[in-house]
């Protein structure tokens, strides 16, 4: 079967060379039009690209939506100090696939929007933060970096514009919190991957201590194509909040599970059932985690919605970065939750006590809950340990972690008493 | 000039219902304490950075939607800041349970019992039962080397000692491995903390029983000692510290802020070098040689009456060894006698050894000189002899004929017939050494930790410590002893109290005449420049 599957009501503009190799090089990149966006923003003022980025209303597809060409605004503008542009490739959490796609098949256009959003934000150097698993796509961008400097794209007086612009390509260590924007600068710098008090935000001491921007790769890609087709073409679609396309990375149980880029706005219902072809044999959909493992979960009832930030946070949960993840029927809800809350109690790292304590407490409550050993009030408990850990700490790690407990007791508590002293079989250290 | 006369922003804030004004940029947690307001905090020291990482101090701000952590949070002006809100209180129950989690329950063995701020938070607010059910994760014990012993699981992950290492010590031996409950302090070198000597204040700043004194590990509990307020007598720097004394012994000794001198911190060789103090085998009675040519004990009134009467017929001009271990009220007292008996030259021998600086307050250092009273011995006129050690330095006064006075040098190096030729040999001091035999008179006086005083540190400051142990036998200050003397052969009163002693010093060096004993207070008082003060007079 070709790849990628391919479903008609697809909108493809990030995503319409996966599958292409000769996307990849250099060559095959400009016979598609590559750097023509960025030849293009060098003849225009970086505050003039801000602002068709602005009136774009692209969001930042990392997971928060908070507006790009805002969060670009913020960068000092008469600043002596060196700025940086941080692009947040390194992708972790759980059921996100998206961003190491994108590098892999059009390594270029990351290439083209870090030197594109560096340039905009009077940045003279962009640091590529990538996870150090993704083996393979680092090699493919690293690649397309040399290729860039190479072609003059990169590096001094950029195409003869009179602009420098470095590239470098950071591997990381691997770790959750490295792709938190403060942890990620910590791990830059080489330190212990640890988030940062904010204040000071980024735009005022970023990563060595310099005013920063991070921005995720889905965010810079879609810069490049709005730079090159104007405000009003990217906000065709979407909706009047959630403009422009994104890529949805469906997992779980799923006929096609892959990445999927559809205008904001699109029916999740009609999304899961039509496009992702709905469970592989047509089992009922118990949830649907629709952004990320650290968003609340719907329930099969609850899909009718758009996937957009507003209608998601109307839904009471989130868009987050677009990984939806399809529970059938047959899922254990329980043992879902308490191998999330295991993720995020191993990917913890430790600095604020109720994250670093209270997500291993949960998971141990959930693993005798899963086990069959749970007690009458470990759902209160539970419940008052995840109101503890929210919004309490310095990054949002343990809401992400807080989050599936509370909505998966809210709306599969029957699970949760079913289990309790149930005399389920009892598999000690079993995973 | 500009600057001092440029008026300090300020801010207006309410906490707890208290308003008040600070300046601009004041930190929360340090706008309550000017209240009067202890806000809980693990992480926060007001010597080190703040990560806000413990979530202690959460409190809450009017019109910010979560809780802000007190120790990096700001005053704003018309911030109305509550502490003791229903979510405050709940976010550090919260905390506390969770802190609960994974800590043992070893108070009954933990040195830390008593002065634990996890004890204190938990019996205050915390609550009442913890509800955690799975056994309690367990990462042992580690030696770091030096004087320190890590109980990882008692320990709450404040990195306040890794912080210390980092930022005032600069010497980066400690870290954070592994992550999430999983982590532990740990070094990273072989060595450890060995050969750091600044290690063992990270034992004073951990809130809890995680980094422990191997010195001091299981020798008494925290509530049994005493504590008293005195002056580091091991190097010049006078360090502020707190005799912490049990049974008549010092168990420890701690470092007391001061920021002008050692901020909250001390060496390692100053805070261990204290088995000294608590010596026995002290002189207990006055000893006065008799007729036989032996010494015999008798009564103060007794051997000072004699040694007046003798002092009265030998007018001849003296000479002096002193200790830098004693206090200027002490060494001013004989220098005052001197000048009774036709005046004459003194000396001080004293151990010296390397510099050792901290580098995150450099004005700290573990200083050359190895007593605490160089700088006020020099004051006084007496001036340094003797090798590296302490010792030598003195033969000369062997073959001296008039009136010798030895005052705490303890002349343990000097051979038995030191002082044999002397007219007149009066040794004021704490042990009875060979040479010290030959004294005629003998008299037993108490060391700093027994009694009042002060000491002048190198940068001249004047610094008052307080007794703490009781005095052995008969044991009276050198102050005291020196000033009945004067008073039995000059025509002034004796002083009653250190103070009376202090503002005697005036009348031989003008520059003490500047200090009142009332202002030294607990943080001492600088003392002004011999010439400036010679200056002064004559103008």
């Amino acid at each position: 079967m070709a790849y990628p599957y391919r479903h008609p009501s697809e909108t493809l503009v990030l995503s319409q060379y996966f599958g292409d190799p000769e996307a990849r090089t250099l060559k095959g990149w400009e016979a598609r039009g590559g750097y023509q966006a960025l030849r293009k923003a060098l003849g225009m003022s970086p505050g003039d690209i801000v602002n068709v980025v602005k009136a774009s209303g692209l969001r930042g597809r990392g997971g928060a939506g908070f507006p790009t060409g805002v969060k670009w605004s913020f960068m000092p503008q008469a600043s002596e100090k060196p700025h940086y542009l941080l692009c947040n490739a390194d992708e972790s959490e759980p059921g996100t696939f998206k961003d190491r796609e994108l590098i892999r098949w059009t390594p270029h256009a990351l290439v083209e929007g870090c030197l594109l959003g560096a340039y905009a934000i009077r940045a003279k150097h962009a640091y590529i933060y990538i996870r150090g698993e993704f083996f393979e796509p680092a090699q493919i961008l690293a690649r397309a970096i040399e290729e860039a400097y190479a072609a003059g794209y990169a590096g001094k007086d950029v195409m003869g514009s009179g602009h420098d612009l470095d590239i470098t390509l950071h591997l990381g260590a691997g770790a959750y919190i490295c792709g938190e924007e403060t942890g990620l600068m910590n791990s830059l710098e080489g330190r212990r991957g640890e988030p940062r008090l904010k204040p000071p935000f980024p735009a005022v001491s970023g990563a060595f201590g310099k005013p920063s921007t991070i921005n995720n790769v889905e965010t810079l890609i879609a810069a490049v194509h709005i730079v090159q087709n104007g405000a009003d073409w990217y906000k065709q679609w979407g909706t009047e909040k959630s403009t422009g396309t994104k890529l949805f990375c469906v997992s779980g149980h799923v006929k096609r599970p892959g990445n999927y880029e559809v205008p904001l706005g699109f029916n999740f219902k009609e999304f899961i059932y039509d496009v992702c072809g709905g469970t592989p044999n047509g089992k009922a959909i118990k949830a649907v985690i629709p952004g990320g493992s650290s968003v609340p979960i719907l329930t099969a009832d609850e899909l009718d919605i758009g996937m957009d930030y507003e209608a998601m946070a109307a839904a009471g949960t989130m868009l987050g970065c677009g990984s939806v993840i399809i529970m059938d029927e047959t899922t254990d809800i329980v043992k879902q939750v308490r191998r999330m809350v295991d993720f995020y109690s191993h990917e913890s790292c430790g600095q604020c006590t109720p994250c670093r304590e209270g997500t291993t407490w949960a998971a141990k409550i959930l693993r005798r809950i899963e086990n069959g050993r749970g007690q009458p009030d470990d759902i209160e408990t539970l419940l008052q340990i995840s109101d503890n850990m929210s919004g309490k700490t310095i990054c949002v790690l343990s809401d992400a972690a807080a989050a599936p407990i509370t909505s998966s007791i809210q709306k599969f508590r029957h699970e949760y008493e079913a289990r309790m002293g149930a005399g389920a079989p009892v598999l000690a250290g079993v995973r | 000039m500009a600057e001092e006369t440029t008026a300090i922003e300020t801010v207006t804030c309410t906490i707890d219902g208290m308003e008040m004004t600070v300046p601009k940029g004041t930190r929360i947690i340090d706008a309550a304490a000017m209240a009067g307001i202890d806000a809980p905090h693990y992480c926060y020291h007001p010597g080190l950075s703040s990560p806000a990482q413990c979530r202690m101090c959460l409190v809450e701000v009017e019109k910010v939607p979560k809780l802000v952590p007190a120790c990096t949070g700001q005053v704003a002006d018309g911030n109305v800041i509550r502490t003791q809100s229903e979510n405050a209180l709940k976010a550090r129950e919260g905390v506390l349970e969770f802190y609960m989690v994974n800590h043992p329950l070893d108070c009954p063995v933990c040195d830390q019992a008593g002065e634990c701020k996890l004890q204190d938070y938990i019996s205050a607010e915390g609550p009442a039962m913890g509800r955690l059910k799975e056994p309690k994760r367990v990462l042992g014990r580690d030696d770091f080397g030096g004087d320190v012993l890590f109980y990882a699981d008692r320990c709450v992950m404040c990195t306040r000692c890794v912080r210390f290492m980092r930022e005032v010590a600069q010497d980066e031996r400690l870290g954070v491995v592994q992550r999430g409950s999983r982590n532990v302090i740990d070094t990273f070198f072989d060595e450890g903390l060995d050969g750091n000597l600044w290690a063992d204040n990270i034992v004073d700043i951990c809130p809890v029983g995680a980094l422990v004194s191997k010195d001091f590990l299981h020798k008494a509990r925290a509530w049994d000692l005493d504590r008293t307020p005195s002056v580091c007598p091991n190097c010049t720097q006078g360090c502020n510290i707190r005799l912490e004394t049990r049974d008549n012994q010092v168990m420890r000794i701690k470092p007391r802020p001061n920021e002008e001198v050692n901020s909250h911190w001390m060496c390692d060789f100053g805070r261990l070098n204290y088995q000294w103090i608590n010596r026995g085998g002290r002189i207990e009675a006055p000893l006065v040689r008799d007729a036989s040519g032996r010494l015999s004990p008798v009564s103060w009134s007794e051997a000072l009456t004699k040694l007046a009467d003798a002092l009265r017929g030998s007018r001849a001009g003296a000479k002096a060894v002193v200790s830098p271990f004693m206090a200027n009220e002490d060494i001013g007292a004989l220098r005052r006698v001197m000048e009774q008996v036709g005046g004459g030259s003194g000396v001080f021998r004293v151990e010296t050894g390397e510099e050792v600086t901290l580098p995150g307050f450099p004005s700290l250092k573990l200083r050359t000189d190895r007593a605490a009273n160089v700088h006020g011995a020099e004051a006084f006129g007496f001036t340094r002899t003797g090798d590296a050690d302490g010792n030598g330095g003195i033969a000369d006064l062997s073959s001296f004929d008039g009136t010798l006075f030895v005052l705490g040098d303890e002349l343990a190096d000097v051979d038995a017939t030191f002082g044999a030729s002397a007219g007149l040999f009066v040794y004021v001091g704490h042990f009875l050494a060979p040479a010290a035999r030959n004294a005629h008179f003998v008299l037993p006086a108490t060391t700093f930790a027994e009694m009042e005083g002060t000491f002048t540190n190198v940068q001249r400051r004047v610094q008052r410590f307080w007794p703490a142990l009781q005095v052995p036998g008969m044991a009276r200050p050198a102050w005291q002893i020196l000033g009945v003397l004067l008073a039995g052969i000059g025509d002034e009163g004796a002083p009653g109290t250190a103070a009376d002693a202090f503002h005697a010093l005036g009348s031989v060096r003008p520059e003490f005449g500047t200090l009142q004993w009332a202002d030294l207070g607990a943080g001492g008082a600088l003392l002004p420049q011999p010439a400036a003060v010679g200056a002064g007079t004559q103008g």
